[in-house]
């Protein structure tokens, strides 16, 4: 359980997190979204207690990060920066974070294994691609067997084999009753991944709800309509909230009315229906519609 | 790859951070780079190699064609001075590197999740490093003073340990080159960077002193005798010099200024390694 109270951040004039009230709960994945520069790398490292907040808090099990008896236990984070001395072997790495715990080799050597690693294990990290760095990652956040796990961009450098088994591991660490908070800006990712969604722009909160609310509250609803006598239908779509769109001959999308309710419509008028389809509009969507005004670099379009 | 099972629990029972685990992790740290040990191994043949290069040169034209030469003519610092001086350059980069490489490449990062207390990690890698350098270099400068003389000897211009003042010079370089890497280290948790740390380090050494001399009398002798070390007259150089000169501080006086340097930098790093971000 991640608890964050009015957590703000500051770096001279700019406010990189603002405000953030938010609880992470166990057992789920929670995708933590936003554009890139939306303040998701600031609010880990506040968690781990790298940053110190500039007002308000966040506390990881109840208490303050910075007070754990044994952080690694408690907490297990991979990083989007990359975080291990490049001269150093994996197994090394893992050894040197393990011994502050008291951890041992065995546990070193398995996690080596979990991740895939066990034939590099005393190579340079120097050397490792970027997916190889990202399972050493991973390795060092399990290292602590730890009940909350933060992931920050995880799928980074990863190949679609990779993300396939990051996705797996997400899912079951979080069905083991652990708290997972995963942040990205691919919403695509997110939709395969989390149950949960905190979105943020600009360092705010804009959402903070279950992923298939989310994208049902961001997106308006169509719904697309084909019929013989689509005009004696559009008649009767009559009401303050409906749109009708003309897209083709004979087809329609309707705005503001569930596809049942068109459906009951033409059925009690006897009209007859080729097609009535819900449009499902994406995560990826509802994210753009959501996060649209606070997005911090807007790309300029030369003129 | 494939879905192995994590363990639960179980196996990690116990598990938390303790100050002797800290200090395991830190020779861990130490022991698993192969730049320690390249510039520990250059250190230390700094030390020993020009003690046999200075001995072996000034044996081979002895005596002096200045009389006066042969008689000032001090065996022990010619064994132990040469190392000393160069040596401190590298001892001094060894402990900045062991601090800036974690900067550097994002491991501290890492290294202050697992110990989010920060201080910790500090003291731990202070003593590691310190006890390990107290053993190889103390030492490393007795094995160049023997060998010094073992070749000094053949013209018979050799001292010994009991002679007045040399078994605690000896000793000193070792100390001495201890402190030196302890203010490396120093200057590298306070400024943070590989290259801002040594040429801070270096400039106090080497350029401070020779700025020293430009000021009117008596004040370069004023000056130089309370910096940290790098040449003679410093307070540090006292610490290994069998007679340090009129100007200059005793030998105890000068390891307490050296020592005082090296407390003032790492309680500053301390206090700003509590309140800076990491």
């Amino acid at each position: 359980m991640i608890e964050m109270t009015g957590l703000t951040k500051r770096y001279g004039d700019k406010t990189a997190v603002d405000g953030l009230t938010v609880t992470v709960r166990p057992g789920v994945v929670t995708g933590f979204l936003g554009p890139n520069g939306a303040g998701k790398s600031t609010t880990m490292r506040l968690i781990l207690g790298l940053d110190r907040p500039t007002k308000g808090g966040v506390t990881v099990n109840g208490r303050r990060y910075d007070r754990l008896a044994a952080p690694l236990h408690e907490v297990g984070a991979l990083l989007e920066a990359r975080s291990v001395h490049s001269g150093r072997s994996a197994r090394n790495h893992l050894l040197a974070l393990a011994a502050s715990h008291g951890i041992g080799a065995s546990r070193v050597d398995s996690l080596l294994e979990l991740v895939g690693l066990t034939e590099v294990a005393r190579k340079r990290v120097g050397a490792f691609s970027l997916g190889m760095g990202q399972r050493l990652g991973i390795a060092a956040a399990l290292l602590g067997d730890p009940a909350v796990l933060l992931f920050d961009e995880p799928a980074n450098g990863l190949d679609p084999e990779g993300i396939r088994w990051i996705r797996q591991l997400l899912r079951r660490l979080a069905g083991e009753g652990r708290t997972v908070f995963v942040s990205s800006h691919v919403m695509s990712e997110m939709a395969l991944t989390a149950d949960h969604l905190i979105v943020v722009g600009r360092g705010r909160l804009i959402a903070d709800m279950p992923v298939d609310e989310f994208v049902r509250r961001g997106t308006r609803h169509q719904v697309r309509v084909r019929s013989p006598r689509l005009a004696d239908l559009v008649a009767l779509l009559q009401g303050p909230d409906v749109t009708v769109r003309d897209v083709a001959p004979g087809v329609v999308e309707v705005d503001g009315m569930t596809s049942d309710a068109i459906g009951e419509l033409a059925a009690s008028k006897r009209i007859p229906l080729h097609e009535l389809a819900p449009l499902e509009a994406s995560l990826e969507e509802a994210f753009m519609e959501v996060t649209g005004d606070s997005v911090e670099y807007h790309a300029e379009v030369a003129e | 790859m494939t879905a192995a099972t994590i363990e639960r629990r179980s196996p990690l029972d116990g598990v938390r951070v303790t100050f002797p685990r800290i200090l395991r992790s830190e020779w861990i740290r130490f022991r698993s780079l192969r730049s320690s040990w390249i510039t520990l191994g250059i250190t230390v043949a700094l030390i020993i190699g020009l003690a046999v290069l200075a001995c072996w040169g000034r044996e081979s034209h002895w005596p002096p064609r200045d009389p006066g030469e042969a008689l000032s003519f001090n065996p022990t610092l010619q064994s132990i001075g040469p190392g000393a001086v160069f040596g401190q350059l590298a001892v001094g980069v060894l402990g900045v590197l062991l601090v800036t490489g974690e900067y550097a490449t994002g491991m501290v990062r890492a290294t202050m999740a697992a110990v989010p207390r920060r201080l910790p990690v500090l003291v731990a890698r202070i003593v590691v490093f310190a006890a390990l350098m107290l053993i190889v270099l103390v030492p490393s400068v007795f094995v160049a003073f023997f060998l010094g003389q073992d070749l000094l000897s053949t013209k018979n211009i050799d001292t010994t340990l009991s002679a007045p003042h040399v078994l605690r010079a000896v000793f000193g370089g070792g100390i001495y080159l201890v402190g030196i890497g302890l203010l490396g280290m120093g200057l590298g948790w306070l400024l943070r960077h590989t290259a801002g740390a040594i040429a801070t380090l270096f400039g106090i050494l080497l350029i401070v002193p020779l700025l020293a001399h430009f000021l009117p009398d008596p004040w370069p002798d004023n000056v130089i005798k309370w910096l940290p070390g790098g040449v003679g007259g410093t307070a540090g150089v006292a610490v290994w010099d069998t007679h340090p000169g009129a100007h200059s501080l005793g030998p105890w006086a000068g390891f307490g200024v050296l020592m005082g340097y090296v407390a003032l930098v790492l309680i500053a790093a301390a206090a700003l390694l509590r309140s800076r971000d990491v």
